[in-house]
């Protein structure tokens, strides 16, 4: 199978100081990936990268084999990448419906078909239509976060921390709708502290330190290797 | 006597006022919600707007239209007006604003190229046009400011019911603009969050130009309904718009609604007390209120609604 999407030698700066040192990730259709790695590892500023928030200063970003490390934001968007951010960032002020609106904000023509396949993922986001976005709790903030990204129908979903800050059970529900997200044809690549969790979602892994890849495998070799469980998944040295 | 003699007259000067303040407010307002800051150079918007409005009524009134010409006529200066201040905001958000963006300037920067525009296009319009006041052409029954109608003891100027009308049909425009079209939600995104709303699809530099361009017709076509009653000249946008920088500040700056009630607001809070003191007391009152504001209540009558949550 080919990459839909590849990072070769990827280094990103903020100013002075290195975040990315030569990553290279791919990703490749139908597939769940996760970025593992502590704070300040890289994981967001990869998913940025890609995005085009953040502009590498080495290396390149594929999708489709074609590069779009210099694209605008709103274009990559437009190519098939959806980005559910850090921390939700839906827009407080503005009802749920408008945060979903707002997701298709690229496309055109009849949303009705796109609203029902959302609400039938998350019914509860239905029922708060009508609600300012800031009022919502934060699984449900999660969810129409999920639900904004998935509104531009794009092929390939990146997902930064989806757990975070989420009570276990919302935790489980918001990993079962990625898995049917994925069966139903979107690509996903997953940021994720809970490793655990992750991995046993996942297909394949990456674990990134102090921006660099240290480790990619399948998720069940990962997910058995010694220096992944002490480091990520809380075991002790067996 | 205070407030009472004359009260009802300067209520509805003060109200007629308030509703050309709240139509050049909406555009600081509008600026700031996407940029967070405060487009000095709007004034120019505001003059450019009257010397559109001026310049096609100019050319196509004749001899005192009057009845359905008038009505006519009218709509035809605010459309100049409108497409001249909204064409001057565009420009000046490409050349005043943009390559600094592009830069990552610091808000001074933009300050300052601000201040520069607006000297340049009013001394541009001051070359230009001449530096003396011009006269709208008459289209209204031979006079633009003949009495339409008394009420309460107050007599009510034609040119005020102009105001008014066109005033509530354009602040109501563009109500319904900013929260049903995809234009305003792409505007209340970025004014919430810009970064998240790029991710979106949303293009800010795109969403930047249609809210300075928005803020430009609205800004434009108060400068003709401001220059039928005064004249046009190239300093007329200095104090009107500060008075309605003012205005959005009294609303709460970056609320849309809060800049049309701020309006009002001030309109009325500057003229009143002219019932009981020296006109000339106006323009203090106006920006002692404007001090007054920023001292108590910076987030304004309504507070910010736009902008940022935090």
């Amino acid at each position: 199978m080919t990459a839909m999407l590849r990072l070769g030698g990827v280094d990103v700066r903020y100013g002075a100081i290195p975040a990315l040192r030569g990553v290279d990730i791919e990703v490749r259709e139908g597939e769940i990936v996760a970025l593992l790695g502590a704070n300040g590892a890289g994981k967001t500023t990869t998913l940025r990268t890609i995005s085009g928030l953040v502009r590498p200063a080495k290396g390149y970003v594929a999708l489709d084999g074609k590069r779009i490390d210099q694209v605008s934001p709103h274009r990559i968007v437009a190519l098939g990448i959806g980005h559910v951010p850090e921390g939700r960032r839906i827009f407080p002020r503005m009802t749920v419906l408008e945060n979903l609106e707002i997701g298709a904000y690229r496309r055109r023509g009849d949303l009705r078909s796109d609203l029902q396949h959302i609400f039938g993922l998350f019914p509860i986001l239905e029922q708060r239509r009508e609600q300012n976005g800031g009022t919502l709790s934060g699984g449900e903030q999660q969810m129409l976060a999920i639900g904004r990204a998935l509104m531009s129908r794009p092929q390939l979903l990146l997902l930064d921390e989806p757990s975070m800050g989420l009570a276990p059970l919302v935790v489980e529900a918001i990993f079962d709708i990625i898995e049917r997200i994925r069966d139903e044809g979107t690509t996903i690549l997953l940021v994720e502290q809970n490793a655990a969790q992750a991995l046993q979602l996942a297909d394949r892994g990456y674990v990134l330190e102090n921006g660099s890849v240290v480790m990619a495998d399948d998720a069940e070799a990962l997910l058995g290797d010694e220096r992944v469980r002490v480091a990520y998944l809380g075991e002790g040295a067996a | 006597m205070c407030f009472t003699q004359n009260f009802s007259q300067y209520l509805v000067i003060g109200l007629a006022n308030g509703f050309l303040y709240a139509l050049i407010a909406l555009g600081y307002t509008l600026v700031y919600g996407v940029l967070q800051l405060i487009n000095f150079a709007h004034s120019e918007v505001f003059m450019s707007g009257g010397f559109a409005g001026y310049f096609v009524l100019q050319a196509v009134v004749g001899k005192q239209p009057h009845g359905v010409m008038s009505v006519v006529m009218i709509v035809l200066g605010i459309a100049a007006g409108a497409l001249g201040g909204g064409l001057v905001a565009f420009l000046l958000e490409r050349v005043a604003y943009r390559p600094l963006r592009r830069r990552k300037a610091p808000k001074l920067a933009f300050l300052i190229s601000a201040i520069g525009a607006s000297y340049f296009l009013y001394n541009l319009a001051g070359k230009e046009f001449g530096r003396t006041s011009l006269s709208v052409p008459y289209i209204f029954n031979g006079s633009n400011s003949g009495i339409a109608f008394t009420i309460f003891g107050a007599q009510v100027q034609t040119i005020y019911v102009i105001w008014a009308v066109a005033a509530i049909v354009l602040l109501v425009s563009l109500d319904r603009v900013v929260a049903k079209t995809k234009l305003g939600k792409g505007i209340r995104a970025v004014a919430e969050d810009a970064e998240t709303a790029s991710l979106m699809g949303v293009n800010i530099d795109r969403v930047i130009s249609q809210a300075f361009v928005l803020g430009g017709l609205l800004g434009g076509a108060a400068g003709f309904l401001f220059g039928l009653n005064f004249g046009v000249v190239y300093t007329m946008g200095f104090t009107p718009a500060l008075k309605a920088f003012t205005a959005a500040v009294l609303g709460g700056i970056g609320n849309l609604r809060g800049a049309m009630l701020g309006g009002l607001v001030l309109g009325v809070a500057e003229s009143l007390p002219l019932s009981c003191v020296n006109p000339a007391w106006q323009d203090v009152i106006a920006f002692g209120i404007l001090i007054v504001v920023l001292l108590f209540r910076p987030m304004g009558l309504l507070g910010e609604r736009l902008g940022r949550s935090a």
